[in-house]
């Protein structure tokens, strides 16, 4: 979807990953990523390569399958790719997009930086991290 | 009585529309032509180069030309030291750059780079119809209908290379007030002058660096700190030749670089401009008066009724949803070439974009673009050479160390061999380095080259076996970039034994 600096900008503030910054913040967030359109059935993150970035979704919908096999479905708001950068290790699933997708992208390179520059964004991001480890504690008990 | 129309292409039924006489446009017909396709070229422009007939205002191309390589012109290797040549079979047509350079840089003008592209539609045969400007689209059953003033073009597949060229300015209070980059003027008649610069990126900077004699004091502004290519290892970022400001700004020479939104831009009391800013690093308010403003926000693509054709566009820019060949992602059969193929991120491996945004990688997707076309809607294949198994491994390290497709368009396109058991060691060209992992193909293995988050440049290859991912190997560098090392050779040898033999009938 098309959209303009300021569209954008409102709708960065309407994501929970980004609820705690000011407009000023937002603004330098929309500068900082860059955005990014995937069709149909192609990976963003493929399994086991190298140099990954990270990923937040504007729109569309994507699936995360591990050995092709799918394990969770990834909509607006949601983001991905952070695991892998923080850990200095190739991702451990495909991200397939399942829906034409609208993200915003930052490099992998770049991530420690943004989180550093932005704490309020790296204290929601570690609240969805935490939120998906119990989810996933749960779906195994 | 009415003077004969002598321009090509008069309106009609043809199998592929052409919208575009720049780079892109030119470079996609040349291929057409090659492969036997016939097509129109129509163009609003009254003669070639497209963006480059205005545009960089000041100084030179950012793109090299080297005239002094460690290979002859006409060799396909000299593609990577020539990034501003288009692609040719013809020994006329190729490497038309250097001839018309003056010799006082390798980086082109202005000037140099139009006359290159005039030369290579006259030297290649190509036919465009000036003038002749599309102004809407529409579905006729299977067929598109482009609309022009001279009349209707009916076509089964459209290109359109029509630029990421329409002034962008942002929906910001007063920046109705100001000129956009497009509307710079002659440096002389900013003398004296404070400026103030909206954007920090190659355009800012390139008005900046050639302002930097003229003006009083440049004070350039966007939220984020500017990018350095040298520091990102790649093109993204501001280029080596427009960094004097920042120096100047660092010695308190009166270039200042603001890490500010803008807030508003109006009329200051007396005369000139008051730019209010929100600085990025504290959120406090600053307001700058200037007696010109320049927005050097970018450009948005003119794709005109497309989306309304159900074209599906994304971001500020506008830039069409694409699949890997080039395709809109959303209507088959609607293609682009040029700049507006830096709309398919490919890999992006640690956040390094590829090159399609300037001539040097949008030549090649020009190619596997129009291949892909040929084949899909045409049914026109190119051979594929068969390649002895007891050469690939030397072919593969060739192309990592020397090939201009895998060196200008990094971790994008690789150099692809199928390697299917019926058929033998196949050469498929060079191919998109995303489509090639992603695809449920014959096995086959790509190489690629790539840079690493420290600027390592490298080979990688990709394994594929029938119907399985691609699985990722790095290979080892090396000082001098010749990758063609015993050590490399080793590990592919390892990493194709099986597939090879497969491979052998």
């Amino acid at each position: 979807m098309a959209m303009t600096q300021q569209e954008l900008v409102d709708m960065l503030s309407s994501l929970t990953l980004f609820a705690d910054l000011t407009r000023p913040q937002l603004e330098q967030v929309a500068h900082k990523m860059t955005e990014e359109s995937f069709p149909v059935g192609q990976r963003i993150l493929r399994q086991g390569f190298t140099g990954t970035g990270f990923y937040v979704i504007l729109d569309g919908e994507v699936a995360v399958k591990i050995d092709g096999e799918e394990r969770a479905r990834l909509a607006k708001g949601d983001f991905f790719g952070e695991m892998s950068i923080l850990l200095g290790e190739p991702p451990v699933a495909d991200i397939v997009t399942m829906r034409q997708l609208h993200v915003l992208h930052l490099g992998g390179p770049e991530l420690e930086g943004f989180l550093r520059d932005h704490p309020q964004v790296m204290y929601r991001m570690l609240k969805a991290v935490a939120l998906r480890l119990r989810n996933a504690s749960r779906w195994r008990s | 009585m009415a003077e004969l129309d002598q321009r090509p292409f008069p309106p009609g039924d043809y199998p592929v529309v052409v919208v575009g006489s720049g780079p892109g446009g030119i470079q996609a017909s040349y291929f057409l032509k090659s492969l036997g396709i016939e097509h129109a070229v129509i163009s609003a422009d009254p003669s070639p180069g497209g963006m480059f007939r205005r545009f960089p205002f000041f100084q030179r191309l950012l793109s090299w030309t080297k005239p002094y390589a460690p290979v002859a012109r006409d060799d396909r290797f000299y593609e990577w030291y020539d990034w501003n040549s288009l692609l040719a079979d013809e020994p006329g047509a190729r490497a038309i750059m250097p001839t018309l350079m003056d010799g006082t840089s390798s980086f082109p003008s202005r000037p140099e780079m139009e006359a290159n592209l005039a030369a290579f539609v006259e030297r290649a045969g190509l036919a465009v119809r000036y003038d002749c400007s599309w102004e809407g689209t529409r579905r006729d059953g299977e067929r598109f209908v482009l609309a022009t003033p001279d009349g209707e073009y009916r076509c089964q597949a459209a290109i359109f290379a029509v630029g990421v060229a329409q002034p962008y300015l942002p929906d910001i209070p007063g920046f109705d007030l100001v000129a956009h980059y497009v509307d710079t003027r002659a440096a002389e008649t900013y003398a004296g002058k404070r400026l103030f610069i909206v954007g920090k990126e190659n355009s800012g900077f390139e008005l900046a660096t050639g302002l930097l004699q003229w003006a009083q004091r440049i004070v350039l502004a966007s939220p984020r700190p500017a990018k350095l290519s040298v520091n990102t290892h790649s093109l993204l970022g501001v280029r080596a030749r427009y960094v004097l400001p920042i120096e100047d700004q660092n010695l308190g020479g009166g270039v200042f670089l603001l890490n500010a939104s803008i807030e508003r831009i109006e009329r200051a009391p007396s005369a000139g401009f008051r730019v209010v800013c929100i600085r990025s690093e504290n959120g406090a308010e600053l307001s700058v008066e200037a007696d010109e403003v320049i927005a050097a926000t970018g450009f948005t693509c003119p794709l005109r009724d497309l989306p309304d054709l159900g074209v599906a566009v994304f971001g500020r820019t506008g830039l069409p949803a694409m699949t890997n060949y080039y395709e809109s992602a959303t209507v088959p059969g609607i293609y682009f070439a040029g700049s507006i193929g830096q709309g398919v991120g490919g890999m992006k491996k640690y956040g390094l974009p590829a090159n399609s945004g300037a001539v040097h990688g949008a030549r090649y997707n020009a190619r596997t673009m129009v291949r892909h076309l040929a084949a899909t809607h045409f049914g026109v294949e190119l051979p594929k050479a068969e390649v002895k198994p007891e050469a690939l491994i030397d072919l593969l390290l060739a192309e990592a160390t020397r090939a201009p497709e895998l060196w200008n368009q990094k971790s994008y396109l690789a150099r692809a061999f199928s390697l299917d058991t019926g058929t033998g060691i196949r050469d498929e060209g060079v191919v998109s380095l995303a489509q090639f992992v992603d695809e449920e193909g014959p096995a086959a293995v790509a190489i690629a080259v790539e840079t690493d988050d420290l600027g390592d440049i490298h080979p990688a290859v990709y394994v594929r076996d029938t119907g399985r991912p691609a699985v990722e190997t790095l290979l080892v560098s090396n000082p001098l970039h010749d990758f063609r090392s015993v050590e490399n050779r080793a590990q592919l040898s390892s990493l194709l034994s099986g597939a090879t033999a497969g491979a052998v009938r």
